[in-house]
């Protein structure tokens, strides 16, 4: 033994560190436990619609597990997909939800990028009220808008209770103000000199936001696209409350009011009815799903 | 092509006047350049010429015509900024001719403008890429090739290369240089580097808090500045300053330093400085290069100093010393065979024909 600097003599008297894959080990352990546990909190209403949908009425009301199928059926499936009065729900809903999607973003993306670069006396007092407006719930809107469109209808004539067109005038007060929001969070992380140089370019207000904000921005352009489609296909108070006659409600009031009969719920049609309403802003998700996520973050640490 | 004159321009935010009425001429094909510390007004300037901030008195003339308040499309300049603004999601291609196109050019037009303009500055096999898949110099080229496809009458450059990495940078300045040695067009340019403003200008403008303090060549700016805020900003290294008195013998002055050096000042330059023999704040200014290591004989007007120096920083061609000179930091620039080492003595001489005396009041240089 000597006593010259020997590198195992001194190692003991290091701190001792965990090692750094344990803690990961750890780390990926408790995130898949709570994992597992939204899974299981999030999936299981939409597995036992499935599973409720599968069945006939009779099985439903019988006495057997009610989270399995013993006799599979698609007969809900049958009569609803033929039912003519699901068809023009399905078809409502369609309408509203392009049309507000539309109007929507011809108004917000503009209303976006004047609060965003044209700086004007009020303007960022404006962005936040902006905001402010989406806060209001509409449980407490629907009275008043109630009684405007019923004076609308006295003063023009025009009736547009109970019909299908006033959800495309009432949604958009929902979906306008969050899809601005988000977009001025987008519009306001694109670099300044973006816009001098396409004003020096020579570009106009109108061709900045045409060729250059708007293809650099698509990722939040979408992602407010993907929330004005999911809000105005998912709506229920509104159509509730605003339109009555089959032929022109939108698919969730539909599903409710035809299928529920008095006291007498068709629950396999309910189930079926609902999982089918879901199915396409699920496949738009999909689709989109990459970009919704990029430019829901982006807005929030921008905005 | 165009001349560009300012006249007597201020800009005003809120209560912060950010020039204060400034007057420049820049001639036809000129490169000038405007330089000086940041928030000096030179941005704020160059910005009032390209019209993206409003002029709160004075005038702007390109050309012939007063353009105040000619909005930036109409007049016919073009613009480089320092983080390139190219559009991400064009091809260089698409980013050269965008204004063209919104200008509704010919098809035909276009396309030889953005290849004559890829042949300058050597992209051409660039033009089918994005911005994002090129190296930084790549995309200030692409981002000059946007200005010169349009053919403007003025250049204006926003520090173009303060985001490129130094050795890049001197690459690029070369290539600004010869670009402007083949288009011809008047450029102004703005940048915090002195070196950048000394090796690409024709005329150098020096700002410091909003207002002109010379204009003039490199070369003039180097050798006769007319304020110790330009005799301090042009050169590295720094010019030293040393308080000083003067002491007038007959005919003859000398030039104290402190208790204990005396120099001799040379008779051309005393008859000049003797009417400020009388004045108790004025500064000795000398550049690093006029304080070297004694050689052989000394000629007339360069006088011996003894230094102990405190540190040395030996750069190949030439060593650079730092030592204490009657109280001030000093610099000086000796031969790498001098002797010089931290800590040691060093026979030096000073370099009065070269020297500038500075009224430390006033900031002039007399």
């Amino acid at each position: 033994m000597t006593t010259t600097a020997n590198p195992a003599a001194i190692a003991p008297s290091r701190p001792h560190y965990g090692s750094m894959k344990r803690e990961r080990l750890w780390a990926l352990r408790w995130s898949y436990f709570f994992l597992i546990i939204f899974v299981i909190f999030f999936l299981t209403p939409p597995v036992y619609m499935l599973i409720t949908s599968l069945k006939t009425s009779h099985e439903i009301s019988s006495l057997t597990n009610p989270w399995w199928v013993f006799n599979p059926t698609l007969e809900n499936y049958v009569e609803l997909l033929t039912s003519s009065q699901f068809q023009t729900f399905f078809i409502n809903s369609a309408l509203v939800s392009v049309l507000v999607v539309s109007i929507t973003m011809l108004i917000a993306i503009p209303a976006a990028f004047a609060l965003s670069r044209m700086k004007f006396w009020g303007s960022e007092i404006l962005a936040t009220g902006v905001f402010l407006t989406y806060l209001v719930p509409e449980t407490l809107l629907f009275i008043p808008l109630f009684k405007m469109m019923a004076v609308f209808a006295q003063v023009t004539g025009i009736q547009l209770i109970n019909t299908w067109w006033v959800n495309v005038i009432l949604y958009p007060t929902l979906t306008v103000p969050f899809c601005t929001w988000i977009m001025i969070g987008y519009f306001a992380s694109i670099p300044k000199e973006l816009d001098e140089a396409a004003i020096i370019d020579g570009a106009t207000w109108a061709q900045t936001l045409t060729k250059i904000f708007i293809p650099v921005a698509l990722p939040g352009l979408i992602a407010a696209t993907i929330f004005a489609f999911t809000v105005s296909w998912a709506q229920f108070l509104y159509p509730l409350a605003f339109t009555t006659s089959t032929d022109q409600l939108v698919l969730p009031v539909g599903i409710i009011t035809t299928l529920i009969k008095g006291d007498v719920f068709n629950w396999g049609q309910i189930m079926t009815g609902a999982l089918l309403g879901a199915m396409p802003p699920l496949i738009i998700y999909a689709f989109l799903m990459d970009y919704y996520i990029a430019g829901l973050t982006a807005g929030a640490t921008k905005g | 092509m165009s001349e560009v004159s300012i006249r007597k321009v201020v800009k005003k935010y809120d209560d912060v006047l950010a020039v204060r009425g400034i007057d420049l001429d820049i001639k036809d094909h000129e490169f000038v350049v405007l330089v000086g510390p940041s928030g000096c007004g030179k941005t704020t300037t160059l910005r009032m010429i390209a019209g993206l901030e409003d002029i709160t008195d004075g005038e702007i003339l390109i050309g012939p015509d007063v353009v105040n308040d000619v909005p930036p499309k109409d007049r016919d300049i073009a613009m480089v900024f320092q983080n390139y603004a190219l559009y991400p999601h064009m091809t260089v291609h698409e980013n050269m001719s965008f204004g063209l196109r919104l200008k509704k050019f010919p098809k035909a037009e276009i396309n030889t403008r953005v290849e004559e303009a890829a042949r300058i500055l050597d992209i051409t096999e660039l033009l089918d890429r994005k911005p994002k898949q090129l190296s930084g110099g790549q995309r200030q080229r692409v981002a000059m090739g946007r200005a010169i496809v349009r053919h403007p009458k003025v250049f204006l450059f926003d520090e173009p290369l303060s985001n490129l990495d130094a050795k890049l940078r001197v690459q690029m300045r070369i290539e600004i240089k010869k670009v402007h040695q083949k288009v011809r067009t008047t450029t102004v340019y703005v940048t915090h580097d002195q070196v950048e403003a000394m090796t690409l200008a024709d005329r150098v403008v020096v700002m410091s808090n909003g207002v002109i303090e010379q204009v003039g060549t490199p070369a003039d700016l180097y050798h006769n500045p007319q304020t110790r805020f330009v005799a301090g900003f042009i050169g590295s290294p720094a010019m030293n300053f040393v308080p000083c008195r003067l002491e007038p013998q007959g005919q003859s002055l000398s030039l104290r330093l402190g208790q204990d050096i005396v120099l001799p000042v040379p008779p051309e330059r005393a008859s000049r400085y003797l009417a400020h023999a009388q004045n108790g704040k004025l500064e000795l200014g000398i550049r690093p290069e006029h304080l070297t290591e004694a050689r052989g004989e000394l000629q007339p007007g360069v006088a011996p100093l003894h230094a102990k120096l405190d540190v040395t920083e030996p750069m190949g061609m030439e060593t650079y010393v730092y030592f204490d000179l009657a109280g001030a930091p000093a610099c000086g620039r000796v031969s790498p065979n001098a002797g010089a080492r931290d800590g040691g003595m060093l026979p030096m001489a000073v370099d009065l024909n070269n020297m500038h005396l500075i009224d430390a009041a006033s900031g002039r240089v007399l």
